[in-house]
This record gives structure tokens, sequence and C-alpha cells, in this order.
């Protein structure tokens, strides 16, 4: 526990017997500070409470991990792995199978990264390589101020604006124009899986971006001025200079805001429609693995229900915990080590 | 400054003809900037909407009686969110009771005595943590509290919270810490001060400003949670006091409203939203201002 680096000063040793008026100093200047000796005990004790706490934080992890496996138990007992490619998800004959809700979390988060991907790396390339000086915080500011609306909040503005928007634009013009593809057809509700996606795309812009521009600003300087010197214009000098460089980075930042968008609850809940439906078409309703534990969950009346429903939980669990573990090594693999470069 | 007219001559510049950057490339580079311009509005267009929507819908709906009353059944107009907000306030109080000790410990954990293969172990565990969903939370928050309680309550809302917050407090606690320079920390051990009492009275005292703008943002990220609380705190119409009880909480009235047909819930939902956010940020500043000005102020 001790500083293996520093032995610890003893002062109540005896002192040195060269200069008596000297060490009388020492001893006068100490005992107020120190009474009397340093114990070893008190330091120990609080190392450990310490680690502890460190320890705490794995154990954390393990909880929610045994928590879930047991409460799934009955569950998985029943269905095995056709839970997850059964389709049925029927309370009343107590029939539960999976597929719609993790096709609705796939498919609506895939398509908010299609919407957050090219406007939040824009961001970042213009904040990091295009704007003012001055502009620069201000810029990033506003864009971590999204990151702080909470997420029921972004779902009340989607009921009430972006719905109505999407109902009364944004879906004819999509049917008229790009109809034919079967991606954009059926009753323009404005609620489903199109809402969907776009209100997670404004939830996770925020995070991509921030991160993305992080991963830029590690880029070595010299590598701009490389390619400038070559005669490259601005955006060349971005495109060659600074995003290829950055490609890992950026790529853990997007899969990050996956994990984000995996399990995003309330405002998916408020605008999906919450129908347990595989469609074609992003204007059918949808069904995602978080908002069918946030609807059902308090309603689930039999062991089987709650059991199925803490399954999918487990589930949801354990791939955004992968997700986040590539995203975190893919960050790293980029900024770690970085700065020093970067200041020279 | 020497006289420039003592200097030699230069030596000749080679002379290399350097082609003319192409049109095609010049306005592929404007077309670019411009794209990028475009995401920039894109990307902020959505936030002046939703706060400019949050105080246009919400002033109207905030009166004396919304931050007074409880809510009024169906049909019947007035009536307010008096409860959601204590609930809130108690509910967060839970958390912050239970979760920012262990999180200030396992940054200091992390800093002072985790630079090993140990704390790589939590430090990653940590940010694997702050990614699982919410959702997620409240269900292990559920299996903890609530099954053995049998009832919801404002402690398994609270639990669920503080365990949000441990991870995000641990790393930003441990950033901070590290931020204080060695030397400060050896300037007390050569004084013969024991460790325990650097690292509380030195470390921690000298980063207390940075700790706690990082329990903030713990806060204030939990603080507009609702998804662990669907089934632990559950919710109320009426006033509690009881942290075993369910308990109303002001994310849970503002879901629970949107989603409801009736217009004057609607309005009322967007009063909470705004309450919502005028609490968090408040709040926050609050704190901030207390550290910067009152007695917690650090080095």
């Amino acid at each position: 526990m001790s500083n293996q680096a520093l032995p610890r000063p003893r002062f109540n040793a005896p002192p040195p017997e060269r200069d008596p008026k000297v060490a009388l100093k020492i001893e006068a200047s100490t005992t107020p500070l120190l009474h009397g000796k340093v114990s070893e005990i008190p330091d120990a004790f609080f190392g450990w409470v310490m680690r502890l706490c460190g320890l705490a934080v794995v154990a954390l992890l393990g909880l929610i991990v045994y928590q879930l496996i047991v409460g799934s138990e009955l569950s998985w007992q029943a269905f095995g792995w056709k839970f997850f490619w059964h389709s049925d998800w029927n309370p009343v004959e107590d029939q539960y199978g999976a597929l719609p809700f993790m096709f609705g979390t796939i498919v609506s988060s895939l398509l908010a990264l299609v919407i957050a991907i090219p406007l939040s790396v824009g961001v970042a390339v213009f904040t990091t390589e295009m704007c003012p000086i001055k502009l620069r915080g201000i810029l990033s500011f506003t864009t971590e101020l999204l990151a702080a609306i909470p997420s029921v909040v972004y779902g009340l503005w989607a009921i009430f604006v972006l719905v109505p928007l999407l109902r009364e634009y944004i879906q004819p013009f999509l049917a008229k124009t790009l109809g034919w593809t079967g991606l954009f057809s059926g009753p323009p509700y404005g609620i489903g899986m199109l809402a969907a996606g776009v209100i997670l795309a404004i939830m996770v812009i925020p995070i991509i971006s921030s991160i993305t521009r992080e991963v830029l600003t590690v880029v070595p300087q010299h590598q701009r001025e490389a390619v400038l010197a070559l005669g490259a214009t601005r955006w060349e000098m971005i495109r060659m200079g600074v995003l290829r460089n950055a490609r890992a980075g950026i790529m853990g930042a997007i899969i990050l805001g996956l994990g984000r968008a995996l399990g995003e609850t309330m405002a998916v809940t408020m605008v999906i429609g919450n129908r347990p439906e595989i469609a074609k078409s992003l204007f059918a309703p949808g069904y995602t693995m978080a908002s069918v534990l946030a609807n059902e969950f308090t309603e689930a009346t039999g062991d089987l229900y709650l059991s199925a429903l803490i399954e999918i939980g487990l589930a949801l669990f354990f791939v955004t915990i992968v997700v986040n573990a590539l995203a975190r090594l893919l960050v790293w693999s980029v900024t770690r080590g970085q700065p020093a470069r970067s200041l020279a | 400054m020497p006289d420039t007219n003592s200097n030699p001559p230069a030596l000749p510049i080679p002379q290399v003809s350097i082609p003319p950057i192409s049109w095609r490339r010049r306005v592929t580079d404007h077309a670019m900037t411009s794209v990028a311009i475009v995401t920039v509005v894109l990307v902020l267009l959505p936030l002046f909407a939703i706060f400019a929507y949050l105080v246009y819908k919400g002033i109207g709906s905030i009166n004396l009686a919304f931050l007074t009353q409880t809510p009024k059944p169906v049909g019947e107009p007035g009536g307010g969110m008096a409860n959601a907000i204590v609930g809130s306030m108690v509910i967060l109080a839970i958390a912050s009771v239970l979760g920012v000790p262990f999180g200030i410990g396992a940054g200091i954990f992390l800093s002072e005595y985790g630079r090993n293969r140990y704390g790589d172990i939590v430090r990653f565990v940590s940010d694997v943590l702050n990614g699982v969903p919410s959702i997620v939370i409240g269900i292990v928050a559920y299996g903890l509290v609530v099954m053995r309680q049998k009832h919801f309550s404002a402690l398994a809302g609270g639990v669920a919270l503080a365990i949000m917050m441990v991870p995000t407090i641990a790393r930003t606690t441990e950033q901070m810490l590290l931020l204080v320079p060695q030397a400060i920390r050896e300037a007390a051990y050569g004084l013969g001060v024991s460790r325990w009492r650097t690292t509380l009275s030195i470390t921690l005292r000298t980063a207390t400003s940075g700790v706690i703008t990082g329990v903030m943002l713990a806060f204030a990220r939990v603080a507009g949670e609702t998804a662990p609380l669907l089934f632990t705190a559950f919710g109320n119409q009426f006033w509690n006091w009881k942290t075993d009880q369910p308990t109303a909480a002001l994310s849970l009235q503002i879901f629970t409203y949107a989603i409801s047909p009736f217009d004057e819930w609607h309005r009322q939902a967007w009063a909470g939203a705004l309450v919502l956010i005028i609490l968090i940020v408040g709040a926050v500043a609050a704190v901030r201002i207390a550290v910067r000005h009152g007695t917690l102020a650090g080095a």
C-alpha cells in the first residue's frame, strides 16, 4: 500500500547528532503536523476500501448478467434457440418469439445510422477543418447540448412535430419518388419505422460527431501539411490526409452510436407504432426489443411471459456489450498515445 | 535587425511549372465545403426546433396549479405535476446517495491504485457498463429490489439510477485525479502525510471542481431517464412520502401524458418537459456556482 518509489520518511526516528540545533528545528516543525507516528493501518484500510469500490463496478456487471440469466431461465428452457427464430408473440397462448423485435431494433438502428453518419461526419469535418476557430467552441457546445436532452423529451417532440411533418409532407413525397423500391409504400401514418429511424438519428448524431471530432483532432498536423504541400485542395487534403487516417476511429464512433441506438427506449416506443410485425415498407409500424420491455414488462402476468421479456433484455444486453466493446477498442486504437504526437 | 543589404544574394529559385488546379477539383472543393455547411444546418435545425417548441408549448401551460397540485382525473381540467416533481427529486436523491460515493471511490481506485492490469479491467468494464441500455438496468433493479419488496418503490428507482451513475462518475473522477500533478502528491508524502490523507485532502481536494462536474454530468444524464423507472418507481397519481411505495417521476408523467389521447394532458406533458429541463439545468448550474464561490471551492 505504501508508495514503493518513496520510502516513508521516519520523523520519529532519533534526530541526527551532528547539529543539535537543526535537529531540534525539524522536530519542532513536524510535531504539530503529524501527531506522532504515521500508521500503516489506516493506509491499508483506505486502499482496500477503494479497491472494493473498483471491484464493485465489476461486480455490478456480474450482477446484471446473473439477474438476466436467472430471470430468463424459464423461457430458455421452454423455447431454447427457437426463441430467436420465431415471430409469434402471443401472451394469451404463452407462445413467444423475439424475431419481430430483433428485426425492428436492427432496422430502426441501421436506418438511424444511414441518416446520421453523413450528417455527423460532415459536422465533425466542418468543426475541425473548415470553420473559423471562434465558431468551433459554439458548434461543439450546441451539438453536445443535443445529447443532454432527455430521451422522453425527444419522444414528445417526435409525436407532436416530427410525425405530423412526416405524414403530411415527407412520406407522400418519398412514396411518389421512391415508392417503386417497396421501401416507401403503404399508407403514410407518420408513426412507424421511418419516424423511429429519424428520431434515433437525431439522438445519435451528437455521439458520433463528438467522437469523430475527437478522432480528427488527433490526426497529426504534418499529415495535413504534407498533402497540402503536394498541391491538394482543401477537400482533397481532408479526404486523403485526415479522413483516411482517422478511418478506424470514425468506425468506432459509428459503432458507439449504433450501441446507443440499439438500446434507446423511450423516444422509439413513442413513435414506432408498437406492432410486432415484419414489414418491408419503412412506413409500416414496428416494435423494438427495448420498446416491448417498456410496454409489456409491468403487465406481464404469467411467469413465462415475464421470463420471455427478460430473455429479450438479456439478448439486448449481450448485443450492446459486444457492440460497445468493439467500438471502444477501435476508438482506443486511434486515440491512445496520440495526443503526445500531435503536440509535436 | 541586421542590415538586409549585407546579406548574400538569394539563390535563384528553380522554376517548376505547377499546373493550375483544374476547375473540376476546384468545384469539388467548394461543393464539399457547402455540403459540410448544409450538414451543420441540418443538425442544428432539430435542436432549435426542439427548444423552440419546448419553450413555446411549455410556458403557456406552466402555472401555479401545475407546480402545486397533483394530477386530476381524465376530463377535469387543471391539476399539475407537483407530486411528480417531488418524486423525481426523492428518486434522484436516493440515486445520488447510493451512486456518488461508489463512483468516486472507483475513480480513486482507478487513478491512485489502478495503474495496472486490474485497473484496466475495471476501466473497460465501466466503459462497457456505460453502454448498457437503461431499460436493461431497469430489469436488474426490478429483480434486485421490486421482487424482494414485492412492490414498486422509489428505492428501486433510485437503485436503478445509481447503477447508471457509478461508471460515469468513476471514469470522470479518474480523469480529473490524473490531471493533478504527481509533484503535489509527492510534496505531501515528503511532509510525512499518509497516503489516504494525501488522496483525500490533497489529490481529491485539488480536483474537487472537476470531480463535481463529472458528478453533475452523471446526474444530468440520469435525471431525465424514463426507461429504468417504468417498472421500478412505476409512477403514482397521488402524493407519496414513503420510499417503499410507488412514486411518481416527472419523466414518467411526461411519457404517460404524451402517449395519451387528451389535449389537456398533451399540454401538461410539454410543461412537464420544460420543467424537467429547467430543473436539470438549474441543479447543474447551482452546483457549479456553489463550487466556484461557496464552501466547496477547491484549490
